[in-house]
C-alpha cells in the first residue's frame, strides 16, 4: 500500500441536530481510487464535501499530508473537486474554463496554452478550446469539468457523482476514461457514488456508507464476496440474506437443512445470517439435493436468466444460464466456498435495505 | 383556428392602445397645425430650453440609476448569500413600497422634506441644522432613487439567485478568491440583470415628470415636464408628440443595448 495521505479522524457532523456523520474514521493512500458508496443520505457526499472543504466538521480532524486543513478555505487546499452537475463557467469558452485555476495562481500564458493543450488531449477533446460549456453534450461538459480540474495538478481529485446526469452507454465509456485518467496521471481519486456497479468497475478500495457509518472498507472482489453485514450483501448487488444457525464450526443450518461451509469462528448455535448471491445457487435434481424449491417466477436477463425458488419458506433469487420452468421442483445446491456467514445486525444501519426502497 | 380565437383579445388591446396612439404620436410629431409635413417639432429640441431640460434629465436618471445599481447590487449579494425564508422577507420589504401608489409615494415624501416637514422637525428637535433639499435637483434623485430601487433590486437578485453554488464552489475549489470570484464569476454571470435593471430604472426615470413636478418645485424642468406642459397647457400636441419622438429614440438605444446584453432574456423580472 502506498503512502498515506488523507486521514479522517473522528469526522462528526449533523445539520439542523441530524446527525450526518457520526466519529467517521478513514484514510486515503496515494495513488488509490477511493468510492465513498451508499444510498442517498448516507453522508458520502457531506464526507467529500468535508475533505474539499466545502463543509467543516462538528468534531473531528482532516489530516492531508501530515497537516490538520480541518478549516482551511477551498482555495488554499491542493485538491480540485469535479461537480455532479459539472458546474462549468458558462460565460466562459473552454479554454477559459480549463485555464481559470491556472489563472488564479498567476501562471505565464506559455504555460497556460501548453496545459489547456495538454488536458483537452487528455480528455479526448483536442480542438474544442473556443467553444462554449453550453454547446456541448453532457459527456463532453463533464470531461471538461475534469479537465478543468487536473491542470491544477492536485494530489487529490474529488469526483462527486460526476456520472449521475449520464446515459449509461456514456456512463461506462466514462468509467473506463476515468480509470485510464487515475493510472496516467498517478493522482488520488475520491469518488462519491450510489451505483453499486460503478464502484466496483473503477475502484482499488470501496468505502460501504450507510446512515453516517461505514460499513465496510475493502477492495470490490472482499466487498462483493465477503460482505460483512447484511447491509452490505444487500447494497452491493442481488443477494438471497437467509437467518440461520451456526450449527458449528464449517457447518450452517439454512432453513433447517445442514450445509457445509468454509468459515469458522462463529461459536456453535449462535444465529447468524447467511449470505448467498444468486450465480452461487445452483439448481439440480431434487433427488440431488436435501432442500427442494418449486420455481415461481422467471424473467430472462439476456446474460442468464433470473429465477424466483419457493424453498422452506424462503423465496430464493437464483441467476442461472439454464432455464427451469415455472412450478418444476428443484433441487438447491450451493458450494461451501460461497456460503457468506455474517453476524446478525447490531444495528439499524447495518440491516439490508428494504426491497420497497 | 381555436388558438388565433384566443390572441384576438390581445391583438385589439395592442392595435387600440399602442399601435394606434403610437401612430398618432407619430403624426402629430411630423406635421404642424395645418397637417403638412415637417420636421419643426422634432428639431425644436435644439431649443436652449428643450436641450437644458433634455441633458438635465439624462443626467439626474444617470445619477439615479447609478446610485440604484450601487444600492442594489450589495444587497442582492446579501440576499442570496442567506437562508431561502430569510430572503423572502426582505424581498417583500422591498417590494411592499409599490403596492402603495406612486404619486402617494412621493406625495409622501414631499411632506418629508418640506422646509418645515416631518424630517426637519425632528432635526430642528434635535438642534440639527435643517435639510434643505425640497424643490432641488437632490430631491428628484431621492425620489427617483425611492420609486426605482425595486426594479433594480429585482433583477440583480434573481439574475444572482440563478447562479449556481457549485459554479462558485467550483471557482473556490480552483483557488480563486472572493474577490477575484466576484469579478471574473458573479458579475459577469450577474451581467443580464444588471442590465435589464439599468433599463427598467433608467427608462421611467427619463420620462417621469411627476417626481420633478412634487419633489423639484415649479422651477427645476425635466424633459417629461415639458412634454406634459406642451400637452396640457400649452395644447400644442405637435410640439409634445415630436419632443416624445426624440425622447423615444434614447429610450430605443436604451433597450437595444439591453437586447444585446441581455440576449436570452436571463435578467428578467420574473
Amino acid at each position: 500500500m502506498n503512502k498515506e495521505l488523507i486521514n479522517l479522524n473522528h469526522i462528526s457532523k449533523s445539520f439542523d441536530g441530524q446527525m450526518v456523520l457520526d466519529a467517521l474514521c478513514l484514510s486515503i493512500h496515494e495513488n488509490e481510487f477511493l468510492t465513498l458508496l451508499g444510498p442517498s443520505g448516507c453522508g458520502k457526499t457531506t464526507t467529500l464535501r468535508i475533505i474539499g472543504g466545502f463543509e467543516t466538521p462538528d468534531k473531528g480532524q482532516v489530516i492531508f499530508d501530515n497537516q490538520d486543513i480541518t478549516t482551511l478555505p477551498p482555495n488554499k487546499r491542493q485538491l480540485n473537486t469535479v461537480f455532479q452537475k459539472y458546474a462549468l463557467f458558462t460565460h466562459m469558452s473552454i479554454a477559459e474554463n480549463i485555464a481559470f485555476g491556472l489563472r488564479v495562481k498567476n501562471k505565464s500564458n506559455a504555460y497556460i496554452q501548453d496545459k489547456i493543450k495538454y488536458a483537452l488531449k487528455l480528455v479526448n477533446l483536442d480542438g474544442y478550446e473556443n467553444r462554449k460549456p453550453d454547446s456541448l453534450s453532457g459527456g463532453q461538459q463533464q470531461r471538461i469539468a475534469i479537465a478543468r480540474a487536473i491542470v491544477n495538478e492536485p494530489k487529490v481529485l474529488l469526483l462527486d457523482e460526476p456520472l449521475g446526469a449520464l446515459d449509461l452507454k456514456l456512463r461506462q465509456d466514462m468509467q473506463y476514461e476515468l480509470i485510464r485518467l487515475k493510472n496516467e496521471l498517478g493522482i488520488t481519486f475520491i469518488y462519491v457514488t450510489h451505483d453499486q456497479e460503478e464502484a466496483l468497475t473503477m475502484s482499488d478500495t470501496i468505502v460501504v456508507m450507510n446512515q453516517g457509518y461505514i460499513q465496510q472498507i475493502g477492495t470490490p472482489e472482499t466487498i462483493y464476496n465477503e460482505p460483512e453485514n447484511a447491509f452490505v450483501a444487500d447494497f452491493i448487488g442481488d443477494s438471497n440474506i437467509i437467518s440461520s444457525i451456526m450449527v458449528r464450526d464449517k457447518l450452517v443450518e439454512i432453513l433447517g437443512v445442514k450445509f457445509d461451509c468454509v468459515d469458522t469462528g462463529f461459536g456453535e448455535g449462535r444465529p447468524v445470517d447467511v449470505v448467498i448471491r444468486p450465480e452461487d445457487v445452483e439448481l439440480v435434481k431434487p433427488e440431488e439435493s436435501g432442500l427442494n424449491g418449486i420455481v415461481t417466477d422467471i424473467i430472462f436477463k439476456g446474460v442468464h436468466y433470473e429465477m424466483c425458488v419457493m424453498a422452506n419458506g424462503f423465496e430464493w433469487i437464483v441467476h442461472s444460464t439454464k432455464m427451469s420452468p415455472v412450478n418444476s421442483t428443484v433441487g438447491i445446491k450451493v458450494d461451501p466456498f460461497n456460503i457468506q456467514i455474517m453476524n446478525k445486525p447490531e444495528s439499524e444501519d447495518e440491516e439490508a435495505v428494504k426491497t420497497d426502497e | 383556428m381555436n388558438k388565433k380565437m384566443l390572441s384576438l383579445p390581445y391583438l385589439f388591446w395592442s392595435i387600440a392602445f399602442i399601435l394606434i396612439p403610437l401612430g398618432m404620436i407619430f403624426f402629430y410629431g411630423f406635421t404642424d397645425k395645418t397637417g403638412a409635413f415637417t420636421l419643426e417639432n422634432i428639431l425644436a429640441i435644439s431649443q436652449a430650453e428643450h436641450m437644458k431640460a433634455l441633458w438635465l434629465s439624462i443626467l439626474l436618471s444617470l445619477i439615479s440609476t447609478i446610485i440604484c445599481l450601487a444600492l442594489a447590487y450589495p444587497l442582492g449579494l446579501i440576499l442570496t448569500s442567506m437562508e431561502v425564508n430569510q430572503n423572502g422577507f426582505i424581498i417583500v420589504l422591498f417590494i411592499l413600497p409599490m403596492w402603495m401608489n406612486f404619486l402617494l409615494r412621493t406625495l409622501a415624501w414631499q411632506t418629508l422634506l418640506e422646509k418645515t416637514g416631518v424630517i426637519n422637525g425632528i432635526l430642528s428637535f434635535l438642534h440639527l441644522p435643517s435639510l434643505n433639499i425640497i424643490n432641488t435637483p437632490y430631491a428628484i434623485v431621492l425620489g427617483m432613487v425611492y420609486n426605482f430601487l425595486p426594479f433594480m433590486v429585482l433583477p440583480i437578485y434573481n439574475s444572482l439567485a440563478k447562479i449556481d453554488r457549485n459554479v462558485i464552489n467550483a471557482a473556490k475549489d480552483l483557488g480563486a478568491g472572493n474577490l477575484y470570484i466576484l469579478k471574473r464569476i458573479i458579475l459577469p454571470l450577474s451581467f443580464p440583470g444588471i442590465v435589464s435593471g439599468i433599463t427598467m430604472v433608467f427608462v421611467p426615470a427619463l420620462t417621469t415628470f411627476v417626481i420633478s413636478t412634487l419633489l423639484g418645485g415649479s422651477k427645476i424642468l425635466l424633459i417629461g415636464n415639458v412634454i406634459e406642459q406642451e400637452f396640457t397647457q400649452a395644447s400644442n400636441w405637435y410640439l409634445g408628440s415630436g419632443l416624445s419622438i426624440v425622447l423615444m429614440v434614447f429610450i430605443i438605444i436604451n433597450m437595444v443595448l439591453s437586447a444585446i446584453f441581455d440576449k436570452d432574456g436571463e435578467g428578467g423580472l420574473l
